[in-house]
C-alpha cells in the first residue's frame, strides 16, 4: 500500500527538499551538495510514496520498510527529507554540522536522531548492514523490504562486493540496492579515478536481478522503485542503476565533481534558490540568509 | 598459597562453543555468524541446534561485521566467530562505525587470540586486539581464563545489552575455575589473597600466575593474584584495594605490552596510588611459528618470568620504602 501522492506532489517536494540541501551546506559552509542534489528524487519516492514507514520512530521497523544510507556524506538530502517526512521537526535543519547538534556531518544513531538506524559515512558498509537486517526480517516473518543506497565511487570499496556475492548466494531477496550512478567521485569522473567498466553486467554476474532508470526523472523513479518491490520474494535480490546528475537542480552544480564536497558561497546560493521555487515554506535560521 | 589443581585440560574456544549452545537455549534471538572457521570456532553444536540461526559468511569478515550490526536493527543478537586477528584488525573501521558507534548489539567472539596460536606464526598470532577493542568507547572487552570461564562468560555476555569483545585462544589449558560458574562483567576474581605483590593476570596467564605463586610461595612470598577476565570496564575498585594492601604490581597478559591489561592498570595506579609495576608481555615484536609453549617461555610470558617480574618489582618497592 503506497502512500497517496501524487507525481506532482513528489515533484514539489522534491524542490523544496534541494532548497534545504543549498541552504544547510551554505549555513555551515561545509557538507556535500552534489550527491544529495542527484539524489533528492530518489529519496522523496522513497519516503512519500514507496516505503511503508512509521515517522514515529522505532529502531526495529517491524513491520516497515527500511533505507539505509551507505554514502553517508549525502546527509544533507537524508535529514531534510526525514524531517518533511515527519521524523524531527524541519527547523531541526538549521543545526546540520553545528556544536551539540543531533544532524551530524554524516549519519549516526549516536545523538538519537530519529529515523537513522546506522552511522555512516567510511564508505562500503551499509550493504551489509541492509543484509542483516533483510535477514533479521526473514527470521521474524516480517515481509517488508529493505533499501540500500550506495554511490558509484563506492564501489571501490571492496566490502561492497563481499555483500554483493552474499545476498544472491544466500537469497537475500527482501533486498534492492540502489546505486547512484552519477560517474563523479571525489577525484574525477569514476572513468579516471576507477573504472567501474560493465557495471550492470558486473552486478548481473554476480547474481542480482538489474533494473536501471534514470534518477531524476520521478515517473521513472516512482515506477521503478515499485517494480523493484514487486520483483522481491523470488529468490534474488534488487539492484537498481540509478543515472543521475551530480548536483541535479542547480545548473552551475551539474554534472561536476567539483561540487562533490563544497558549500556554496552567498552569492551562489542566491543563484540556486532562483532556480528552486517552491510551494513549500523554508525552514527558518537564526542566521541571515541574503 | 590456595591450592588449585586441575582434573582436566580443554581449550577455551571449547567453553566459547559450550557457552554458545546455552545462550541459544536460553535465547531464541541469539544468532550465529562464521567467517569459514565453524570447526576452529566450536560452533558446531549450535549449528546442529539452530540451522536457521546461523549464517555462513565465508572468508569475508567485513561482510560478516555489517551483516550482524544490521541482524541487532531487527532484534537479534548476533555472536560473529573468526580468528582474533580477523576479528579486530582486518575489520577495526566496520567495528567502529557500524558497531561501536552505531552502539549495535554485536558479540564479537575471537579465538586463536596470541601467541598460542602457535605454529601458524605471526601473520594469525594477534598481539594487538585488546588495546585495539579497549580503546573503542562503549566497548566491553573480556579475555577469560579456562574452559568454565569462557563458557560463562559467553553466556553474560548474550544478556548483556552493547558491544562486547570476547577473546579466547586454541591450546588447552587447564580446568581450574568452577564449572556453572556466575560470571559478573567488570567484576574482578580473587585467585588468591596475598600481602606482597599483586598479581593482575588475564587470559592463559592466569594458570602461569598461579604456577609462578606456588613457587613464590616457596620462597616465602605471599602473592596476592587476581584474575582480571574483563579489561573493559576494569574493576578499579578490586585494583586499588589489593595495591592499598600489597604497594606493588605484576600485570601478566598474553598481547603487547602497549595498548594491554597492563597500559590500564598503569592508568588507575597513576591516577591514584602510584607504586612500582612491572610487565609481562610480549615486548613490542611479532610473535613466530613455533609450539604454545615453546613461544610462551621464548616471548617471557611463563610462570618462570612473572617469578622474575616479582621478585624485580618488590626489590623496587623495598627501594622505594627504603628511601623513605
Amino acid at each position: 500500500m503506497s502512500q497517496q501522492h501524487t507525481i506532482d506532489d513528489l515533484k514539489g517536494v522534491a524542490v523544496q527538499v534541494r532548497r534545504d540541501i543549498v541552504r544547510m551546506v551554505h549555513a555551515c559552509q561545509s557538507g556535500h551538495p552534489g550527491g544529495s542534489l542527484g539524489c533528492t528524487d530518489l529519496l522523496v519516492a522513497l519516503y512519500f510514496k514507496v516505503m511503508e514507514h512509521n515517522p514515529q520512530f522505532k529502531m526495529d521497523g517491524t513491520g516497515e520498510d527500511l533505507f539505509f544510507l551507505s554514502n553517508g556524506h549525502i546527509s544533507p538530502v537524508f535529514y531534510s527529507v526525514l524531517a518533511r517526512s515527519g521524523y524531527f521537526p524541519v527547523s531541526e535543519l538549521g543545526s546540520f554540522r553545528k556544536l551539540n547538534s543531533r544532524l551530524q556531518g554524516h549519519p549516526t544513531t549516536h545523538e538519537g536522531l530519529p529515523g537513522v538506524r546506522i552511522a555512516s559515512g567510511s564508505l562500503g558498509q551499509g550493504i551489509s548492514v541492509a543484509i542483516g537486517a533483510a535477514q533479521a526480517k526473514k527470521l521474524n516473518g516480517d515481509d517488508k523490504k529493505v533499501f540500500v543506497l550506495t554511490g558509484d565511487g563506492e564501489l571501490d570499496e571492496g566490502q561492497i562486493w563481499e555483500a554483493a556475492m552474499y545476498a544472491p548466494g544466500k537469497k537475500v531477496d527482501n533486498l534492492v540496492w540502489i546505486v547512484d550512478h552519477n560517474g563523479q567521485q571525489i577525484d574525477g569522473s569514476t572513468d579516471q579515478v576507477m573504472p567501474l567498466g560493465n557495471l550492470r553486467a558486473k552486478v548481473e554476474a554476480f547474481g542480482w536481478q538489474v533494473l536501471e532508470m534514470n534518477g531524476n526523472n520521478m515517473d521513472e523513479v516512482v515506477a521503478t522503485l515499485e517494480q523493484a518491490k514487486s520483483l522481491c520474494g523470488n529468490g534474488q535480490p534488487i539492484c537498481i542503476l540509478m543515472k543521475t546528475g551530480m548536483g541535479y537542480g542547480v545548473d552551475f552544480m551539474m554534472g561536476s565533481h567539483k561540487w562533490h564536497g563544497v558549500a556554496p558561497n552567498d552569492e551562489q546560493l542566491h543563484q540556486a534558490l532562483e532556480q528552486l521555487h517552491s510551494k513549500l515554506e523554508d525552514y527558518q535560521l537564526n542566521e541571515l540568509i541574503s | 598459597m590456595k591450592k588449585y589443581t586441575f582434573t582436566e585440560k580443554k581449550d577455551t574456544r571449547s567453553g566459547f562453543g559450550a557457552g554458545l549452545l546455552e545462550a541459544g537455549r536460553r535465547n531464541p534471538n541469539v544468532v550465529a555468524l562464521c567467517a569459514d572457521l565453524v570447526g576452529s570456532l566450536k560452533m558446531d553444536a549450535f549449528i546442529k541446534e539452530f540451522p536457521e540461526r546461523f549464517f555462513q559468511i565465508g572468508i569475508a569478515e567485513a561482510n560478516m561485521m555489517g551483516i550482524a550490526a544490521g541482524l541487532t536493527i531487527g532484534g537479534k543478537v548476533p555472536f560473529t566467530g573468526t580468528f582474533a586477528n580477523f576479528s579486530t584488525g582486518r575489520v577495526y573501521d566496520q567495528i567502529r562505525q557500524s558497531i561501536a558507534y552505531s552502539d549495535k548489539n554485536v558479540k564479537i567472539c575471537a579465538s586463536h587470540a596470541g601467541l598460542t596460536l602457535g605454529e601458524d606464526g605471526a601473520t594469525h598470532q594477534i598481539l594487538e586486539d585488546l588495546g585495539m577493542m579497549k580503546m573503542l568507547p562503549g566497548m566491553t572487552v573480556i579475555n577469560p581464563c579456562d574452559f568454565n570461564q569462557t563458557k560463562a562468560a559467553t553466556i553474560a555476555v548474550a544478556e548483556h545489552h552493547g558491544p562486547v569483545y570476547l577473546r579466547f585462544g586454541r591450546p588447552v589449558v587447564p580446568i581450574f575455575t568452577p564449572d556453572n560458574q556466575e560470571f559478573v562483567i567488570g567484576k574482578a576474581w580473587m585467585v588468591n589473597e596475598g600481602a606482597d605483590v599483586s598479581i593482575f593476570a588475564t587470559g592463559h596467564l592466569v594458570w602461569e600466575a598461579i604456577l609462578a605463586g606456588e613457587q613464590l610461595a616457596e620462597m616465602g612470598i605471599d602473592a596476592e593474584i587476581i584474575n582480571i577476565h574483563t579489561i573493559k570496564p576494569l574493576d578499579v575498585e578490586a585494583v586499588l584495594k589489593s595495591v592499598a594492601k600489597t604497594r606493588c604490581v605484576v600485570t601478566a597478559e598474553e598481547h603487547n605490552r602497549l595498548g594491554g591489561l597492563g597500559d590500564s592498570i598503569a592508568q588507575v595506579l597513576v591516577q591514584n596510588d602510584p607504586v612500582p609495576q612491572e610487565y609481562v608481555a610480549v615486548n613490542d615484536s611479532f610473535g613466530e611459528s613455533g609450539t604454545p609453549a615453546q613461544l610462551m617461555t621464548k616471548y617471557g610470558l611463563d610462570a618462570a618470568h612473572i617469578v622474575k617480574a616479582v621478585q624485580k618489582v618488590m626489590q623496587r618497592k623495598n627501594a622505594v620504602v627504603a628511601a623513605l
